[in-house]
């Protein structure tokens, strides 16, 4: 089994750990329910050093990345960050990924650790130019720190001007080494960072971070609590809401893709999916009380199956089950009311607007406070 | 773990108290600290007819549903709606306020299979070894 750099860590706080792809990660400390809680309210800090981190790099790193990935990379500035998709030739996707901009030739490309193998293979094999894919996974911690009180404790622990840093973007933490990145980046529609650093930091920071923020309320979160979170965000799972069977459009992440890019793998299938549609479409769906749905489990209408669970959890803050999955498209409009069957008894789901939880004020106000990327002024 | 000497057990984690009439039925501490977050609780209904080993309710938590098993064969005789409305009692008070259903038994030797606090402690001990 892999371990992370916080390994010890997490056995020293007790937590109960699952295989995660291999790797040997927390699934919850305490409770998820109240990890879940602490984050939208106060301070979760995660290790996801599963995940892995690819550098691209080389005067024609954008050519190379802008030929396989749906968005435009052109258009990403430096220190800045972007969610996008990368599709085989069939329009599927083979990985959801973050990619962030370091400098004028450099990305930083986060990739989920079930696919890291795959991603690395298919950009390193289809490299333009003077690009380089190297894989620096090895050696290297993420820690996300997310929640409405991670810009202050951040900024506490890290002297750095955390709160101006903007949504999305990624800046150098200077006191680190040239290694060390912060990103105003996470996945649990909280406000949050998360800091990609040599595993020789990363020790330091979690317990900086916990040893401050305890009194706030804060609490290690396991991989628990990170799905309950994504789901309530709406955010999708690869592996879980999509796989390589899977296009943009189907799953609702066309805002990603830059169809006004003269090419890139996959597009001529999208091309063709949105003059003639889709099969099926992406939903959420909410249910106001009752069991929790599941994977796998059957939607209907009129006892006729229109569709199937892909993602479901009981949502701590919202207080009732909540679903994600496909339909056919004629159901997806919110307030069609579906049919979830769960161990031969029907009950009623409402199709609603992604996501779940829209957030809260101080996370808007937070959010959309001074944006400009503030690369400079990290020191 | 909490094991009430005053209870039987079962091998899947529920346990039987003998009542003059019923049986009443729940989970035990260490079932709940292994589900932790249980977020829904589906129970029998009374009069339904149950027999040891078979599904009698389902407690739900964030991962996972699980089967709760009617220790005796018997009828549901009451259920305990205040666990339907806040689910959170079975990680609270397994024992007590956090109780599931009661069983008229039909067979009174089905209690003579369920196992002692003593045997049940041994079984929890064996399986995190």
């Amino acid at each position: 089994m892999l371990k992370t750099a916080l390994h010890d860590r997490h056995r020293a706080l007790g937590a109960k750990m699952t295989d995660f792809h291999s790797w040997d990660m927390p699934l919850y400390y305490t409770s998820i329910l109240e990890e879940h809680r602490a984050v939208r309210e106060a301070l979760g800090v995660f290790d996801i050093s599963h995940m892995g981190q690819v550098l691209v790099a080389g005067p024609d790193a954008v050519r190379t990345l802008n030929a396989l990935m749906v968005s435009d990379i052109s258009q990403v500035a430096q220190g800045r960050a972007c969610y996008t998709l990368m599709l085989n030739e069939q329009g599927g996707i083979i990985d959801d990924l973050i990619i962030y901009r370091l400098g004028e030739s450099e990305f930083l490309v986060i990739v989920n650790c079930g696919n890291r193998a795959v991603d690395v293979a298919w950009l390193a094999g289809h490299v333009e130019g003077q690009t380089t894919v190297t894989d620096i996974s090895e050696g290297r911690s993420i820690l996300a720190v997310q929640g409405p009180r991670s810009s202050r404790v951040l900024e506490e622990i890290l002297d750095a001007k955390v709160a101006g840093l903007g949504k999305f973007c990624i800046a150098p933490i200077r006191t680190m080494g040239p290694d060390a990145c912060l990103a105003r980046t996470g996945y649990t529609g909280s406000d949050g960072f998360e800091l990609f650093l040599p595993d020789r930091h990363a020790l330091r920071v979690w317990d900086a971070v916990l040893s401050m923020a305890k009194p706030l309320g804060a609490r290690p979160v396991g991989l628990g609590a990170r799905d309950t979170l994504r789901i309530e965000a709406g955010l999708r799972l690869y592996g879980t809401d999509m796989d390589a069977a899977t296009s943009p459009i189907e799953v609702g992440l066309e805002w990603t893709v830059a169809m006004n890019k003269p090419a890139f793998i996959g597009k001529n299938v999208l091309v063709t999916q949105q003059q003639d549609g889709v099969a099926r479409k992406f939903i959420g769906f909410e249910l106001s009380q009752g069991p929790v749905p599941r994977t796998g489990m059957e939607l209907a209408v009129d006892g006729r199956r229109i569709g199937m669970v892909t993602s479901g959890t009981f949502s701590p803050i919202l207080a009732k089950p909540l679903g994600m999955g496909y339909v056919e498209p004629a159901y997806t409009k919110p307030g069609t009311t579906l049919t979830l069957t769960v161990r031969n008894q029907r009950h009623h789901a409402t199709v609603v607007k992604l996501p779940f939880w829209k957030g809260d004020a101080k996370t808007q106000a937070a959010l959309t406070s001074p944006a400009a990327p503030t690369r400079e002024r990290l020191t | 773990m909490h094991v009430p000497p005053e209870l039987l057990y079962t091998k899947t984690h529920e346990w039987a108290k003998r009542d003059p009439q019923e049986i009443v039925v729940g989970i035990t501490a260490h079932a709940q600290e292994e589900l932790r977050d249980v977020v829904f609780v589906e129970l029998p209904k009374v009069g339904k007819v149950v027999k040891p080993g078979e599904p009698a309710a389902v407690i739900e938590s964030v991962k996972a549903a699980f089967d709760i098993y009617a220790p005796v064969s018997g009828t549901i005789s009451r259920v305990n709606d205040a666990v339907a409305k806040a689910p959170q009692l079975v990680n609270q008070d397994c024992y007590s306020k956090g109780w599931l259903f009661a069983i008229t038994p039909s067979v009174p030797e089905d209690v003579s299979r369920l196992l002692s606090p003593d045997e049940y402690t041994k079984q929890i001990q064996t399986a995190t070894h």
